[in-house]
């Protein structure tokens, strides 16, 4: 089902990238909320949309029902559909019921989706005049996760990039400060600010933070990192405002990570002695750790299906510390600004895809025979009937793979099934 | 706009779906965008189908908008049809794809493909996935079965259809087998099942069959009755879910199909009956039980756990409303209200507030039970993963009333345990925070369960002292009584003699 593809050769990317426009087998950006609501602990998420939009979190979430889960759908009926003055009433309506039921939440977000934006219902004026009638009590942002906009994690760069402009101004004469960006697990925001710590890098703060109310000031004298390679208009956002990116690797594995701590060091000009210090122990951690998974992934070929972005900086991690060999990268966006250091160091040979037709994807994937596909869950149990090994793609995003102390686990969710299919005899 | 925190049911194109994964050699071309493909994951994770499901979206974009999402359907019907060579394709929009308004059939027509393809117009935002499968199936009969019927060579042997089943449904896949055995101890041919495993041309020969099964009105009916209108095809409607309702589906078939039952019903290898009547379920006598379904589950298992089991049904609902009238005739005959809701947060309100001893529900119901530490059981769709197992586990049947009766009374402490907790409660290795030995994870009640509930009531450190020594399967009962009790008589605080007067004056 092609619609078109192209093989392009951009000019800031000096090797070729196969554009797809086909059938997509992703899930839209909804999908974020699932995580983003356990990070920012006293937010709500509110779909506006249908019942697939609902069917499709509660199918994405699995058995994560939570007592009362912090988000929900405004389902729209046939009689929202009749004219846009009832839907803007009915919304303010639902969101009267809802901040009523849990007084506990300070920032409501209203999420838009396919149908709240084919209809055109403004979701930004709703949210301004919703902040404006619960202030101070709670504050209402707006974003789309729909699917026509948003491919899986870009829901959560829209989400954020939604908070950006939240977050109060940094004084003037503020000194420098850094700010690490994208939904982490508490776990891994732990190692890290230790190691920022160990540094002496000491103003550092998390975005999203862990409570709505604990927003970071940002201005000129903010640095950022990324931790996440899908956060384009997020970056793009506290560029904005003045904050500069510090560019470097994503921190996944030894190599990434250093990396990724090396940007701030120079930032903050540490000196090669310091860095080393605080370094060292954690890489060398992960460098064991990587090792106990080195014999099982060395030399084994790798297929990635587009799903969360994060494809390009795992298959140079694969590549680069664990000797994998990735046949075909396919990334539903390709953000060549945020990702120009990963680009550099992806193995030569590896054909990077952006966009899909899943079929023709398919039919390429079964021609090459790779020894493990990263892919999504409805293309996952079928490649396995036809006797590949799969991993699935989601798991890379809810679990810790960030970072030093996460690396062994991160090359173990690769070399798990392989494991497994070795093992069984049945 | 409904606030809505879990849906019990998906999008009616979900329903769809169900209709045309469980058939063979049907494609469904899908004008939806790229979340939407979501739904896969719940036919090849939940159910573990180990082949994508028969379906190619459009997955059109906010940039295809108003330039050429009609042209993208027509390609994607195209190739849809080149790749997969289907007998037989249904079209259709979702909900985002409703507002757009390609007409997918429309452009569909025009593809002039050289097989039947067929338009669905499913309302998305007024209707939910079980009517998507009955509206769907319904469809691809009404134009797939229209011809005369074959006839038959006199002295055949009676034969019917088997109706109703899908991918994704909650023991289908079981049941149908378990059917087909029980038509076949009548002498009773199956010349058709469908949806589930049957193919465009098993469609077109329903018309042969002396009568339909329908075992999953929600899904099949409005088929059956148009081929009982169009071909004169009587319907047996008797879920067999139960002994007493497998008993009464084999006389209803007998009657229709003009055979003798005896031999079917004498074969009966059911053990429900002895195992309910063995001393060790005394203890069954009166467990209060909630039911929640769809109506079709939570009709039947009402009356297994009442006739079968000698519980007391304490509540019965549905989540579809289509059929709230059954539900609510048959919460009369237990004396209990009907609640017929698709709001989760109701339904755990009824459960929170009657206490039950056992749940009979969905996976919700599953969630909101280990919430208020309940023991439940799965008895319909929503399924969950785990509703899917390796083993033979059908709910119809002889051998359903078996699997019935374990997986009910599983969950619950069993009798002879329940004797010994009772009578050493206070024993430091024996209490009841070490949980039922045969329950999983051994768990101690958790700290919200324990809570005090809706009451302004206090209690004295005694009496909650007191409470904590009862039993935790009975814990809860014995809270809400004495609540009850006080609040009943203006007591504005709960002593060790309130938790006892209560008691006495509860006991019936
Ligand atoms: S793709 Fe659009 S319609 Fe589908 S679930 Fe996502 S937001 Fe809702």
């Amino acid at each position: 089902m092609t619609q078109s593809a192209s093989i392009a050769s951009c000019d800031d990317l000096a090797r070729p990238v196969l554009r797809e426009r086909g059938q997509r087998e992703v899930f839209c950006g909804l999908t974020g909320i699932v995580w983003l609501h356990r990070k920012i602990q006293d937010a709500f998420f509110l779909v506006v949309g249908s019942r697939t939009c609902a069917h499709l979190i509660q199918s994405a979430a699995g058995v994560m029902v939570f007592a009362e889960p912090r988000f929900a759908t405004a389902i729209m009926e046939e009689r929202d559909l009749a004219g846009l003055a009832d839907a803007n009433e009915e919304l303010d309506r639902v969101v009267d019921k809802l901040l009523e039921r849990r007084p506990e939440i300070r920032l409501l977000f209203l999420v838009g989706s396919c149908p709240s934006e084919v209809i055109k219902l403004d979701l930004s004026r709703a949210a301004q005049r919703l902040s404006k009638k619960h202030s101070p009590a709670v504050r209402v942002l707006n974003y789309s996760g729909s699917g026509i906009e948003t491919t899986f994690t870009q829901g959560e760069d829209a989400c954020l990039a939604a908070l950006v402009p939240d977050a109060p101004q940094s004084e003037a004469d503020a000194p420098q400060s850094l700010l690490v960006v994208g939904a982490l697990p508490d776990i891994v925001e732990d190692q890290f600010a230790r190691i920022f710590a160990d540094l002496g890098i000491k103003d550092v703060a998390f975005f999203p933070p862990r409570r709505s109310t604990q927003m970071p000031a940002i201005g000129p004298n903010t640095r950022f990192l990324i931790a996440q390679p899908f956060l384009g208009d997020t970056a793009r956002m506290l560029e904005e405002r003045g904050a500069r990116r510090l560019p470097a690797l994503i921190p996944l594995g030894a190599e990434g990570t250093t990396h990724w701590f090396k940007a701030a060091a120079d930032a903050w000009g540490i000196d090669a002695g310091t860095f080393q210090r605080a370094i060292a122990p954690g890489r060398d951690r992960a460098k064991r750790a990587l090792s106990r998974h080195r014999d099982a992934l060395q030399g084994k070929s790798i297929f990635f299906f587009p799903d969360s972005q994060l494809e390009p900086p795992l298959a140079r991690f694969l590549a680069q510390e664990l000797g994998m060999r990735p046949i075909e990268i396919g990334t539903p966006y390709l953000n060549r600004d945020l990702l120009s250091a990963e680009l550099e160091q992806l193995p030569a040979d590896a054909l990077l895809s952006e966009g899909q037709d899943v079929d023709l994807q398919l039919d390429r994937c079964r021609a090459a025979r790779p020894d493990i596909i990263v892919c999504g869950l409805g293309l996952a149990n079928p490649l396995e009937r036809e006797g590949f090994t799969t991993k699935w793609s989601i798991e890379l995003v809810f679990s810790p793979i960030h970072g030093f102390d996460c690396a062994g686990d991160l090359a173990g969710l690769f070399a798990r099934p392989l494991a497994r299919r070795a093992m069984l005899r049945v | 706009m409904k606030l809505t925190v879990w849906t019990y049911e998906g999008p009616p194109h979900v329903g769809a779906m169900r209709v045309a994964t469980g058939m063979k050699g049907v494609h469904y071309v899908l004008h939806a965008p790229q979340g939407d493909t979501y739904a896969d994951l719940l036919f090849t994770m939940i159910e573990r189908r180990s082949e994508r499901p028969p379906v190619t979206y459009t997955t059109f974009q906010a940039r295809d908008l108003g330039t050429d999402t009609a042209e993208l359907f027509k390609n994607a019907c195209r190739d849809a049809y080149t790749r997969f060579q289907p007998e037989a394709m249904i079209v259709g929009a979702s909900c985002t794809a409703e507002l757009i308004q390609d007409d997918p059939g429309g452009l569909a027509r025009a593809l002039d493909l050289p097989i039947p393809v067929l338009p669905l117009d499913l309302p998305s935002y007024q209707r939910k996935e079980n009517w998507g499968a009955s509206e769907t199936f319904y469809q691809l009969v009404r134009t797939l079965a229209a011809k005369q019927a074959t006839p038959r060579p006199d002295g055949a042997r009676p034969s019917c259809n088997i109706l109703g089943a899908t991918a994704l449904g909650f023991r289908h896949r079981d049941d149908v087998v378990e059917v087909r055995r029980l038509l076949g101890l009548l002498g009773i041919d199956v010349n058709v099942a469908a949806p589930l495993d049957a193919t465009p041309a098993d469609l077109r020969r329903l018309p042969d069959a002396d009568f339909n099964v329908l075992l999953y009105p929600e899904i099949g009916d409005v088929a059956a009755r148009w081929l009982e209108k169009t071909y004169g095809q009587p319907c047996v409607r008797t879920v067999p879910i139960g002994l007493g309702a497998t008993r009464d589906f084999i006389a209803e078939v007998a009657k229709i199909a003009g055979v003798d039952p005896a031999a079917a019903l004498e074969s009966d290898p059911s053990r429900l009956p002895w195992w309910s009547r063995s001393v060790d379920s005394n203890y069954l006598t009166g467990k209060r039980v909630f039911i929640f379904g769809d109506a079709s589950h939570a009709i039947a298992a009402a009356r297994v756990a009442s006739e079968e089991l000698g519980f007391e049904v304490v509540g019965l609902g549905a989540y579809n409303r289509e059929m709230a009238r059954e539900v609510r005739a048959a919460a009369t005959l237990y004396g209990v209200e009907a609640t017929i809701s698709d709001d989760y947060l109701e339904v755990e309100a009824v459960i929170a507030a009657l206490q039950p001893e056992l749940v009979l529900g969905t996976q919700m119901e599953r969630h909101i039970s280990k919430r208020l530490n309940i023991p439940c059981a799965v008895i319909s769709a929503p399924a969950h993963v785990q509703d899917f197992p390796a083993r033979y586990s059908p709910q119809m049947g002889f051998e359903g009333a078996n699997v019935l009766f374990d997986t009910w009374v599983h969950p619950l402490v069993m009798g002879l345990e329940e004797h010994l907790l009772t009578m050493f409660r206070d024993d430091f290795e024996f209490n009841d925070a070490a949980g039922p030995s045969h329950l999983a994870a051994h768990a101690p009640p958790p700290a919200a369960a324990l809570a005090a509930s809706v009451s302004e009531i206090t209690w004295t450190p005694e009496a909650e002292a007191e409470l904590s020594k009862i039993p935790f399967f009975v814990r809860g009962k014995a809270r809400r009584n004495a609540e009850r009790f006080a609040s009943e008589r203006g007591l504005p605080t709960i002593h060790i003699e309130t938790l006892y007067d209560a008691k006495s004056h509860y006991t019936k």
